[in-house]
């Protein structure tokens, strides 16, 4: 279970969290959406620990995550983290790239990281791409290949990050594919998006964030066709 | 006997045995280079990273590396020489002359390392980080083989001159290239074929390097 207790956090004088209380739990899809600057990725970026945050906690499966007791990087393995920029090693094939992290973090051999990377690049449907170097594949591909490599790790919980917007139109589609694949798979998952459809379609909850606040929260369907709040109403018009 | 018998006595023609001469110097202008760039790339590469994590390290080692870059570097290899048999510990030329290179190396590629680091952009950064790795390991498995990448034909260049420049070492005394063939200029008054068959000697030992960074490069293609 991911929980956030009144999560505060500024850039410089900017609060870009006012006060976040957020609860997820084990199996669930959670949708963030808002305009752009709300806090929606800033608050992603906070439950693994890239970035600090100022008042309030944060806790995944009981551990503290800000707590300076806290080993950040045996958190991190539980927490896997997917990019709007993919963000793929350029210097290592595919496979590598997939198997980089099983076998210096999680200290798996060679052979074993090898299958790990195998599998988890099959699931997303590149298994015929393990040799290939990352920029000869297409944006999409590449946002694939850096799903199956925080996969590799095995996490408990995936954080997505605007991961479609970088991309062209025609390429949305294979990665959205992969995140229904994930949700089959009972994986839990926070997705900030700005693909409204998807996220009523996938996912249990959506969270509406306005400057750094949660505007709504409600069940996914509920949220998009009968949103309650009139920010939420406003913001939803605007999108759909 | 007549006068031109006289001066045949001082001055005798380039022989093929001085150009064992001039391969010994040469051997001494690659020793002193191979040691140089190694440790100065070395040491570069730490201070390139101190450049990047600290203001503070900007501020004062950054002012540092700007004397060492900015200084003529015949100056440096002058004052440095002369400085040390002043507070009673006499240094070789050869000892003077690694140590002034190394550091002068050391600014040059401290630069350019930075530049490398910088090449990798911190959301690739995150997204190691957020796979677990801890900084080192970032460091060392994304920054260093993306950053090397960027930073080699920086440090190519700095390379070769480092190689160049380490003729001036020669005002110092140390037998290389340029001090051997001003001996021998001297004694042979040719220097026409001597600064030739030098210079033959300069680009043998730099041709490698060039070839070599240039096949690294190609070989680090990322497709």
């Amino acid at each position: 279970m991911i929980e956030l207790n009144s999560v505060n956090k500024s850039f410089g004088d900017l609060q870009v969290l006012k006060g976040i209380d957020l609860s997820v739990a084990k199996g669930e899809v959670l949708s963030v959406i808002g305009a752009s600057g709300s806090g929606k990725s800033t608050m992603l970026y906070c439950i693994n620990a890239l970035e600090q945050i100022q008042g309030g906690s944060i806790s995944v499966d009981g551990l503290d995550v800000h707590a300076k007791s806290t080993d950040i990087n045996k958190l991190r393995q539980n927490i896997g983290m997917v990019f709007q920029q993919w963000n793929s090693f350029p210097h290592l094939t595919v496979l590598d790239n997939v198997a980089l992290a099983p076998k210096i973090v999680l200290k798996k051999s060679a052979d074993e990281a090898r299958s790990i990377a195998e599998k988890q690049l099959q699931h997303v449907g590149l298994g015929d791409k393990l040799d290939t170097y990352p920029t000869r594949m297409s944006g999409g591909q590449q946002q694939r290949l850096a799903i199956a490599r925080a996969l590799a790790m095995e996490p408990g919980y995936m954080l997505f990050d605007e991961v479609t917007s970088a991309l062209d139109p025609e390429l949305v589609g294979e990665v959205l594919d992969t995140l229904r694949l994930l949700r089959e798979d009972g994986m839990t998952m926070i997705v900030v998006t700005h693909e409204i459809n998807f996220a009523r379609d996938v996912s249990d909850r959506i969270a509406f964030f306005h400057q750094g606040v949660i505007e709504e929260l409600a069940p996914a369907k509920e949220l998009v066709n009968n949103p309650q709040r009139q920010r939420t109403q406003q913001f939803l018009s605007k999108v759909l | 006997m007549s006068e031109s018998a006289n001066a045949i006595q001082f001055f005798t023609g380039f022989r093929f045995s001085d150009l064992g001469f001039l391969a010994e110097a040469a051997g001494n202008t690659l020793l002193i280079s191979v040691i140089s760039i190694s440790i100065g790339s070395v040491l570069g590469c730490l201070f390139g990273w101190a450049l990047h994590v600290s203001v503070l390290a900007r501020y004062l080692l950054g002012s540092v590396l700007d004397i060492f870059r900015s200084v003529p570097l015949i100056i440096q290899l002058l004052l440095f020489f002369n400085f040390f048999p002043i507070l009673g510990l006499p240094l070789e030329p050869f000892a003077a002359g690694c140590i002034v290179l190394i550091f002068y190396t050391s600014a040059l590629v401290a630069q350019v390392a930075r530049g490398g680091i910088e090449a990798v952009p911190d959301s690739m950064r995150r997204a190691s980080r957020s796979l677990g790795m801890s900084y080192l390991q970032d460091m060392r498995y994304v920054v260093w083989p993306i950053g090397a990448r960027a930073m080699l034909p920086a440090w190519t260049g700095v390379a070769l001159g480092v190689l160049k420049d380490s003729a001036l070492v020669s005002v110092l005394g140390y037998l290389e290239l340029l001090r051997a063939s001003q001996i021998l200029i001297t004694r042979t008054q040719e220097p026409f074929i001597i600064l030739a068959i030098v210079g033959a000697f300069y680009f043998a030992l730099s041709y490698p390097i060039g070839k070599l960074s240039a096949r690294l490069e190609q070989r680090w293609q990322y497709d």
